[in-house]
């Protein structure tokens, strides 16, 4: 089936569940859908290769201020799926006598209908992976491809339309050298060029070489450090985890409560925003909510907006802008700064070139103090030249030092990061991230 | 009394089961339903409930030394079929080239239902929506509470799987997931204190609320928010750490569960979850942990979260040791790791741990039941052998390394420890180490009564990604000399 009949498929269907509702309700309805193939790798063969195709409908039956929401997975049959939307409806609407009702409740009543479609070309996913095999050669290839096509669809009874459909794919891989020393890499898009897979190999097999030299272990202290753009992006991830939503500033949740109530802040060239425009995922949310090109977030190192659900928007009596139920951002974008990029190494001067962080957390979440690990290619620089890799540090430090007291720039290019992730479907999320260099960053163990 | 259901696939099994292509060396079809329903009342408030319906069939061939599946929500003939296609044609595009080339083949015949006392049919809406009201209004006992929530989440999941050679496994999982939070607030300072921050969880029906004192708490939950508020900051430096059982659950997650996946061994998870520090030839002779620890794999404890009679391949599901008196004897692999480490030249026993998230996700090595088996200390006992030190409970943060080595983490309720006595609440106590040796430092395990089986129900892992539920037994322990601080000041 393709996106066009998803489509289709999907008016006619909630065309048909409007015609089964009362005078006094509304119906809306959101569609999460997917065809998609992923290939894993591992040593540069293939652990689990296959299809998914799933079409999540989730329905929220209206009335008054009376509500239930429930979600079922369609199958593409009309008659069995006629049916249970039907029979969802029916259970919806004896739920919802039962609830009481909900003062918060919002209904998108004057959001435009809006279309996003981005058209690719087909791919081959067997030639792709002939091609991967091929250029990884004798390499250690570890990570997944992914591609396809993904549709997210709303539509209300009140007569708003949302789509949204994309077809791409993502290649998130790894070089291994020896236990766990690597190189990390991904490749994204629409459609797949040889030439600039190959670019990619080309420079992840550069820095194999560097990773080859024997490693450090370096003692816990705290050391000039330059971020690369993803591992800025986990750090920035960590701090999304409530830092910008309504709902946590309100109730004092949020990590970054130190700037809304003590006045503390981030070094004054940071601007962070919720860019929806410059994003790769849809713009508008589950209850049909159309998202601004821009939310920003934070403006010269000072908080700006949050991140209003609509739910927030009716709980705290401000305007809503689009934020899903979560208010965490979708399309983070870090205005760039002043360092070159291209100089970074020398910028750098001695100390530590960290490629990734991982699993990062809070070690204090009212002080925003995050803990994390080193991870993939890190390396110890003297005199802007590599020296040699690093084995894994444990980093604990507050954004307040690392984008703040401590940091000396940001680099003037950014790198837009596609989200590889796959939790229940393909992630639309992205985001668009210079890296930064830190005059002293916290490492203990 | 036991209660069970008829399974919400039996409509479905014929269908199913013509779905399974012929002139292949091996294939399998699983079928998986997921009921839910999530109901949560935040500051007096009915948050709007959710139900989910989630069902699809993943049919997996193998053929000519390849493999390959497909994953549909398309539960007709014609969606089935097209489903059996695919999967057939990524077997055959695969052929030759994969790290995994033997089926599971093991056909296996047989059934689990989770054990169900009170199933929640029986209580209706209304009920449980009061049930949560009360639970929230007892949260509210002082005004610098600033949020609060009593939310209840449950899933029926039924599951079946039918292999080419004539087997069939069906298994009715009923879970029950309570939580309840309370935060407070003064000024720049908040505390948040949880119902054992999403571990008091398992299977079962009303009865798990019980279980776990879910009323009682939701009372001291908002009461030890504000002793949190008002207490100290933890202390920085080397001392003994008593540990929870709901903060045992976190250490075994991370620092035994995860460093024994077969899987990350054999790197399948580099790219993304991580390796491991632990390798092929450490079982059998490895030392794990101080004479004190035994940790088993036990899908076989009834009400516990990740308890089942087979894993998503089809393999029988039996208590065994991955750790005993300290040393390291098995890994958690299912049926293709164990042939992959035997292709490798290592030939280990493993688990029935083959496992998905749902049908649309392939079986990937996955912890079950990973359990600390009870020892003979009396909580009194642990307790009176710290000269300094810090009794912590319930996770709140977690960290560690890619190879699961180097972890730091986080605990919401601290007691100080002094000459053997608990004394004050403090804030933000976390600790940390290194896994290699942290285990060694094992110097007390709880007896029976002490012991705890609780949950993890959102473990992430694989690719494409996957969360599922776990479960983790413990008693109360201690461990000695380690590095202990407290939040920012």
């Amino acid at each position: 089936m393709t996106a066009g009949d998803v489509r289709s498929y999907f008016s006619e269907l909630v065309t048909w569940a409007n015609g089964r509702l009362t005078t006094e309700e509304i119906l809306t309805c959101y569609l999460a859908a997917e065809d998609s193939n992923f290939v894993r790798f591992n040593r540069n063969l293939i652990r689990q290769a296959g299809s998914v195709s799933q079409r999540r409908l989730t329905l929220d039956l209206i009335a008054g201020t009376r509500h239930a929401s429930g979600s079922l997975q369609l199958s593409q049959d009309q008659d069995m799926d006629r049916a249970a939307v039907a029979s969802m409806i029916d259970g919806l609407r004896e739920q919802r006598r039962v609830m009481p009702e909900d003062p918060y409740l919002a209904v998108s009543t004057d959001n435009p209908s809006t279309e996003q479609v981005a058209v690719a070309d087909e791919r081959d996913p067997g030639s792709v992976i002939d091609e991967i095999q091929t250029v990884a050669g004798g390499r250690d290839l570890v990570g997944i491809y992914a591609e396809g096509s993904v549709n997210h669809g709303f539509a209300s009874s009140i007569g708003q339309q949302n789509w949204y459909q994309s077809d791409t794919f993502n290649f998130d891989w790894s070089f291994y050298l020896h236990g766990d020393k690597a190189v990390k890499n991904s490749y994204g898009g629409r459609a797949w060029n040889s030439s600039a897979f190959a670019a990619k190999v080309e420079a992840a097999s550069h820095q194999l070489e560097s990773l080859a030299r024997p490693a450090l272990d370096l003692k816990p202290g705290r050391y000039r450090t330059y971020l690369s753009p993803t591992a800025v992006q986990q750090l920035l991830r960590i701090v999304a985890w409530g830092g910008f939503g309504l709902k946590a500033h309100r109730t004092k949740q949020t990590p970054l409560l130190q700037m809304a109530t003590d006045g503390a802040g981030l070094h004054p060239s940071v601007r962070l925003a919720e860019a929806t425009a410059d994003g790769t995922g849809p713009n508008f949310q589950e209850q049909g909510f159309v998202r601004p090109d821009e939310v920003v977030l934070i403006d010269d190192g000072r908080l700006a907006d949050t991140l209003v659900s609509p739910r927030s928007a009716k709980e705290y009596g401000v305007a809503t802008n689009g934020a899903s139920n979560f208010e965490q951002p979708m399309a983070m974008a870090m205005a760039p700064g002043s360092l070159r990029t291209g100089e970074v190494l020398d910028e750098l001067g001695t100390g530590l070139l960290v490629g990734n962080l991982w699993y990062l957390n809070f070690s204090d979440r009212t002080a925003c103090r995050t803990t994390g690990m080193t991870r993939f290619a890190t390396f110890w620089v003297e005199g802007g030249e590599v020296v040699a890799p690093a084995n894994v540090m444990r980093f604990d430090d507050t954004i307040y030092n690392l984008l703040g007291d401590e940091l000396v720039g940001l680099t003037d290019s950014t790198e837009t990061l596609l989200d590889a992730g796959t939790y229940q479907a393909r992630s639309t999320e992205s985001a668009r991230l210079p890296g930064a260099l830190v005059e002293e960053m916290a490492f203990t163990l | 009394m036991t209660v069970t259901e008829p399974a919400a696939h039996q409509h479905l099994e014929p269908r199913l089961q013509a779905a399974l292509p012929g002139g292949v060396d091996y294939a399998t079809v699983r079928f998986s339903e997921t009921r839910a329903e999530y109901l949560a009342v935040r500051q007096g408030v009915a948050q709007p409930p959710s139900t989910a319906v989630d069902a699809g069939a993943m049919i997996t061939v193998w053929a000519g030394g390849g493999v390959g599946y497909a994953a549909t929500s398309d539960l007709t003939d014609t969606g089935l079929r097209n489903a059996a296609q695919r999967a057939t044609d990524w077997a055959r595009t695969t052929a030759g080239r994969t790290v995994a080339e033997t089926p599971p083949a093991v056909d296996p015949v047989g059934s689990y239902h989770s054990p169900v006392a009170e199933p929640w049919d029986r209580t209706s809406l209304a009920d449980r929506l009061a049930l949560l009201i009360e639970a929230d209004a007892a949260l509210d006992v002082d005004e610098r509470i600033v949020d609060r929530v009593a939310a209840l989440r449950r899933t029926d999941v039924d599951s079946l799987i039918l292999p080419t050679g004539g087997g069939r496994v069906e298994q009715l999982t009923r879970n029950t997931f309570p939580t309840m939070y309370a935060t407070a607030n003064s000024g720049a300072h908040t505390q948040t204190r949880t119902y054992g921050r999403n571990a008091n969880v398992g299977q079962g029906g009303r009865e798990v609320l019980d279980r776990f004192g879910f009323n009682r708490r939701a009372a001291e939950i908002g009461h030890e928010a504000i002793e949190l508020l008002e207490a100290d900051n933890c202390p920085t430096g080397t001392m003994d750490v008593v540990l929870a059982p709901d903060q045992m659950i976190l250490q075994i997650h991370e620092s035994i569960g995860h460093p024994l996946e077969l899987d990350r061994i054999l790197g399948d998870e580099r790219n993304y979850a991580g390796t491991s520090f632990v390798t092929l030839d450490m079982f059998g002779t490895y030392r794990y942990g101080s004479d004190l620890l035994n940790v088993t794999f036990d899908p076989t404890i009834e009400g516990q979260l990740a308890s089942y009679g087979f894993d998503d391949e089809g393999a029988v599901a039996t208590k065994q040791y991955l750790i005993r008196n300290g040393i390291l004897e098995r890994p958690l692999g299912g049926t293709i790791s164990q042939a992959r480490a035997a292709d490798q030249g290592v030939n280990i026993e493993g688990v029935a741990n083959s496992r998905a998230c749902s049908w649309n996700r392939p079986p990937i090595d996955r912890m079950a039941n990973i359990n600390v088996e009870p020892g003979t200390d009396s909580f009194d006992d642990l307790i009176a052998g710290v000269e300094q030190g810090v009794y912590l409970q319930t996770n709140n943060s977690w960290s560690i390394d890619d190879s699961r080595n180097k972890f730091q983490f986080s605990c919401e309720y601290g007691r100080l420890i002094t000459d053997g006595e608990l004394g004050p609440v403090v804030r933000n106590p976390s600790y940390r180490g290194i896994s290699a040796t942290f285990w060694r430092s094992l110097t007390g395990v709880g007896d029976p009564s002490t012991s705890q089986a609780l949950g993890t129900p959102n473990c992430g892992k694989g690719e494409p990604n996957q969360v599922i539920s776990t479960g983790h037994a413990s008693p109360v322990c201690r461990f000695s000399s380690i590095d202990v601080f407290g939040g920012a000041a």
